[in-house]
Formats: C-alpha cells, structure tokens, sequence
C-alpha cells in the first residue's frame, strides 16, 4: 500500500486537468507547483547550510533574460531559457568562486547574497528604458496565442501538465542529490570544513556545484513563471522580498524533508489567496504582516517546518534521507 | 585636463564624503551588535524606517520641536532594539547562528508590512527646508553636512562610551571572547540589552538625519539596506575600522557614479568595486571570519 501510494497520487495530479477546468482553482495549483519548485531549487543549496539570500536575482535573470530575448531578437525561450540558466551560472560563478575560495561562510555569506538580489533588483530599475524598470515587463504575444515554439499558452489545462512536469523534475533532481556523493561531500563540509578538506574534499569546488545547480534551476523557474503570467516585474521575480520569500516557505514546510519546500508553496500561497479574498484591496501588507510574524514564530518554535516535524513525530528513530 | 578639477567632480566627492558619514554610523550600529552578540540584525534599517516615521509623526503632526523629536526618536528606537532582542534574539540565542539571521529576516517583513498597515505607501517628508551653501562655486547640502557632523559626534560619543565606562569595557571585553567573560563575573544577558539599546539608538540617530535628506516610506529600507550590508561585510563584520573605511569607499562611489548615470547604477558600480575587491583583497573580509 505504501509503494502504491505516490503512484496513485501521482495519477491522480495528471488526470485532474482532464476532468476539472476551473480557472481560477487551476491557476492557484499552477502558482503553487511554479513556486514549489522554486523552492526546491532553494533548498538544493540552503539544505546544506549555504544559506543564500541572493536567489531572488537568479529568477529575476531567468525571467527577465528569457523576455528581453524574446522582445528584442525574437528568439524562441527554447533557446532563451537555456540562455538565461547560462547567464545565471555565470552569475553564481563570478559570486560564489571568490565566496567559497576565501572561505566566505554562514552571516558573510547571507549578506552578501542579499545585496546581489538587490543589485539585480537596481539593474532592472537602472535599465528601465528596455526592461520597463519597477512598471514590469510583458512578453509579445506570439500571433495566434499559443504555440509551442514560442512557450506560450492560452489554456490552463496545458500550464498545469507543464508545472507538474516541472515540479516533478525539481524534486527528481533534489532526490538525486540527496543520493549523490556531492551530498556526504556537503554533509562533511557544513560539519566542518577543515576536516572536510583534510579527508580530500575539495570544499569550493562541490560548493560551487550545488549553487550553480540550485541558482540554474531558479532561473528557470523565473522563465517559466514569466511565460506563464506574461508579466513580470522587478518586484515580483527578484529582490530581496523575493528571496526571504523563499527562504521563508521552505523553512515553514520543512528544509531537510523533500516535500517540505512543495508543503511550504502550498500553505504561503494559499495564506496570501485567502487573505486576499478575506481583506479585498485592504489585504497590502497584510499578508506578508502575517509571513512575518509566521516566519519568525516558525523559526523559535518549529525550526524544522510543519513537514519535518510531523515526520520527526512519526519515525523517531529512522534517519530520513530525503 | 582629466576633469578631475572640474567643479562638479569635487562637488559629488565633497557630497559622497558626507554621505559616508550617516553610512559609517549606520555600519558601526550594524556592527557594534555582531561584535558583541554575534547576530546580525538584516532588519537594521527598517528600524530606521520606523525612526523616520517617529519623526515625521512627531515633527509634522505633533509639533514638537525638532531636537526633542530627535531625542525620543533614538530613545524609541533604541527600545524597539531591546525589544528585537528580547523577543526574537533571545530565544535564538544557543540555535544555529543562522536561524538568528532568518529570525531577523521575518522581522523585516513584519516592520515593513506593518508600517504598510499603518502608514500606507505615501512617501512622506519632514518639509524643512535646509539652506544649501555655496563654497567656491560648490553646492553643498546643508542638511548633509548636518547629518555628517551628528553622525561623527555620535561615533565620538560610543568610542568614549566603549573606552572610558565600566560596562563599555563589559562589552569590548565580550566581543573579544565570549566564552571567558561569563566566568569573570560579568553579566552577559545585561551586557546583551544594553548593546541592544545603543544599536538601536545608533539606529534612531540615523533615522533623525536619513529624514532630513529622504522621504520616507515603508519600502525606504530597500534604498540603504544592501549598501549597509556590502560595506560591513566589505570592512569585515563586527570590524568597525573597517567599516568606516568602507562606508566612504561606497559612497564615494554612488555619488560620483551618480553624477554620471542613474543613482540606480552608482548601487551596481559599488557592488561591481565589492566583488572586484573580493578577488584582489579577501584579507579585508577575513579579519573576523566565523
């Protein structure tokens, strides 16, 4: 029954567009499987103890990378995306070499991040006669509406599959990790660096490789959600908002636990929906009042997230993996 | 000529150097609570968020002059600094040092989206006027020359505070070793709150000058935390030399990156200068690496 389980739940997730269609709930599912998957991407790296604060830049480059080549030469996100990611590692390199290399650790290391995600957040707002700065920005409509060559559709039904190939992507590729040497690596390195590096660890290297792979990821998670809202702005996609966001979610559904991040999505974005409806127009700043306050009681209280300690609960004694 | 004598040139040199001053104290706040609690407070300028609409709700609505507004302001913020450490740092105190820092970062949420709540997105200001001088075809803003003087009186004020009193010596000795000064005697959880205090009274002062030159609103945090954040990482954190040294390096840099481009662009030059000096000098960031 047990191995059965996330088949049938898997089956279940797929079939769902085929025999519901509302908009508006659908639309809530897409947004909760785009961001679940950001924070996944987060926490690939922030699991390690590498807490970056900069990741709201990497989706701000994924998105607006992927847009801006798009609007100006044409070019298809098939293309673009991949172009993004590439730019984002560039970033994550330029950044995260000298970090690493110079032992640049744990307060240092989150400061720093967080002014890159401002930065990204300046550039935007500096370039404001070809991104559009804090008014956001829009993709063309390519002519006819959807198509696949330009990523771009006008049903729900399609946006959905697409975001829960994506999403199952995010936590295949954070299994794999979870499962990989570069974890033990990692492991020994958040333990103790020196004794890592002793024991023939090479500490920049797999450091770099965790962040290039998690900032890669969020940058594609920026295009996707660009393709799909057909809207971005800088306050949306980066900034420093952005990435306590996702800090902040992933703490709150459980960092160690592979769910956890997808558990997060869910309860931050439906907390915003439902104060939304609850508050109307009066809801701003009411919800991220309620982030706050959540974020900070999580962290004194519940430090491993609702996920993490429901599964702590339950299997006292087992060492969970993933 | 390169320019260098051009008028305008030394004008953005004189205004970035004054500019340095309320940056140098708002790294030294930053500064005094890591070195001493080993936390880092990211919500550092949405205290002085809520100093500049103190201000603005005293000096505006309230009619109270402006040096006592100034005065309760610091008092005010200084007890919001007690109150994040009693409430929030506290708790947190034996945990992973980075639950702190995140602690910290919902903090940030919280005052921003409150003073949302409560204030509303207006931007707001004191509507003084402060007399610009003129100084050999120079413009130089007075309020700025205002808030370089008070900045310096009030670093003046904790050098003396941290050298010449018996619990400024409690809290050098604390930052130079945690561990020991618990079993000398000395009250640590005392020491703690009152670092606490004076970072956020730190705080509190640079929220009184940042109201002369900057309208305030609830997102005004976003324009000086990351030059905040770069300059006390850049000077190495808790290193409060260092600091000072940093602060006029980046504004410096914003300023006479702003007199050519955008203000905007200034921000990504002195970042570009960070990440260029990360490469050439780490000796700087590892004077006090964790």
């Amino acid at each position: 029954m047990n191995r059965l389980l996330p088949w049938v739940g898997a089956a279940a997730l797929v079939a769902l567009p085929f025999v519901y269609r509302e908009a508006y709930p659908l639309h809530i599912l897409i947004l909760i499987l785009i961001w679940s998957f950001v924070y996944t991407s987060w926490s690939v790296m922030g699991r390690f103890g590498l807490v970056s604060l900069g990741h709201g830049g990497f989706m701000g480059i994924g998105a607006y990378t992927t847009a801006l080549l798009w609007n100006y030469w044409h070019l298809s996100p098939w293309l673009g995306i991949p172009l993004a990611m590439l730019a984002a590692t560039a970033v994550a390199v330029l950044i995260g070499y000298p970090c690493f290399r110079f032992r640049i650790t744990g307060h240092y290391f989150a400061l720093l991040t967080l002014a890159l995600s401002a930065i990204v957040l300046q550039v935007v707002t500096a370039t404001r006669d070809v991104t559009g700065g804090s008014l956001g920005y829009t993709p063309e409509r390519y002519e006819g509406g959807s198509s696949i060559y330009a990523v771009q559709f006008l049903d729900k039904e399609t946006w959905y599959l697409i975001a829960l190939g994506v999403w199952a992507f995010g936590l295949l590729i954070r299994y794999r990790v979870d499962r990989s040497m570069l974890r033990y690596a990692l492991e020994a390195i958040t333990e103790d660096e020196d004794a890592a590096a002793a024991a023939g660890v090479h500490v920049t290297v797999e450091k770099l490789k965790v962040t290039v792979l998690s900032a890669a990821m969020t940058a594609f998670a920026g295009a996707i959600y660009c393709q799909y809202q057909m809207f971005i702005s800088p306050d949306t996609v980066s900034g420093i908002a952005v990435s306590l966001q996702m800090v902040f979610a992933t703490v709150v559904g459980g960092l160690y636990v592979l769910l956890g991040p997808t558990l997060g999505a869910t309860v931050t974005i439906l907390l915003t929906e439902t104060l939304r409806i609850w508050f109307g127009t009066g809801a701003v700043g009411w919800d991220n009042l309620v982030y706050g306050t959540l974020l900070v009681l999580f962290i004194i209280f519940l430090p491993q997230g609702l996920l993490g300690s429901v599964l702590a609960r339950l299997t006292p004694a087992r060492t969970r993996a993933g | 000529m390169l320019g260098i004598f051009d008028v305008y040139f030394l004008e953005a040199l004189l205004d970035g150097f004054l500019l340095g001053g309320v940056f140098a104290l708002l790294a030294l706040g930053l500064n005094l609570v890591f070195g001493v609690i080993d936390v880092v407070w990211i919500c550092y300028v949405e205290l002085v968020m809520f100093g500049m609409y103190g201000m603005y709700f005293l000096y505006v609505a309230y009619q109270v002059p402006f040096l006592l507004a100034a005065l309760i302001c610091i008092a005010g913020v200084g007890l919001l600094g007690v109150l994040l450490h009693v409430l929030v740092i506290q708790p947190l105190l034996g945990t992973a040092p980075i639950n702190q820092l995140l602690a910290t970062g919902g903090v940030l949420f919280l005052l921003q989206s409150a003073a949302t709540v409560m204030f509303g997105v207006d931007f707001r200001n004191l509507g003084i006027r402060l007399p610009v001088l003129e100084l050999s075809g120079m413009y130089i803003s007075f309020a700025r020359l205002l808030a370089f003087a008070a900045a310096l009186a009030g670093m003046v004020l904790l050098y003396l505070f941290l050298a010449r009193t018996y619990v400024g010596t409690a809290i050098r000795a604390i930052a130079q070793d945690r561990q020991i000064m618990p079993l000398m005697g000395v009250d640590t959880r005392r020491v703690y709150i009152v670092t606490s205090l004076i970072g956020g009274a730190l705080a509190g002062l640079a929220s009184c000058l940042l109201v002369l030159q900057y309208d305030v609103q609830p997102f005004v945090g976003l324009t000086f935390a990351p030059i905040t954040f770069l300059i006390v990482v850049l000077g190495g954190l808790g290193n409060m030399i260092g600091g000072f040294v940093a602060a006029f390096l980046f504004a410096e840099i914003i300023s006479v990156s702003g007199l050519y481009l955008d203000q905007e662009w200034g921000y990504v030059f002195a970042f570009a200068v960070f990440v260029v000096l990360m490469f050439v000098r780490p000796q700087g960031l590892l004077a006090r690496r964790s």
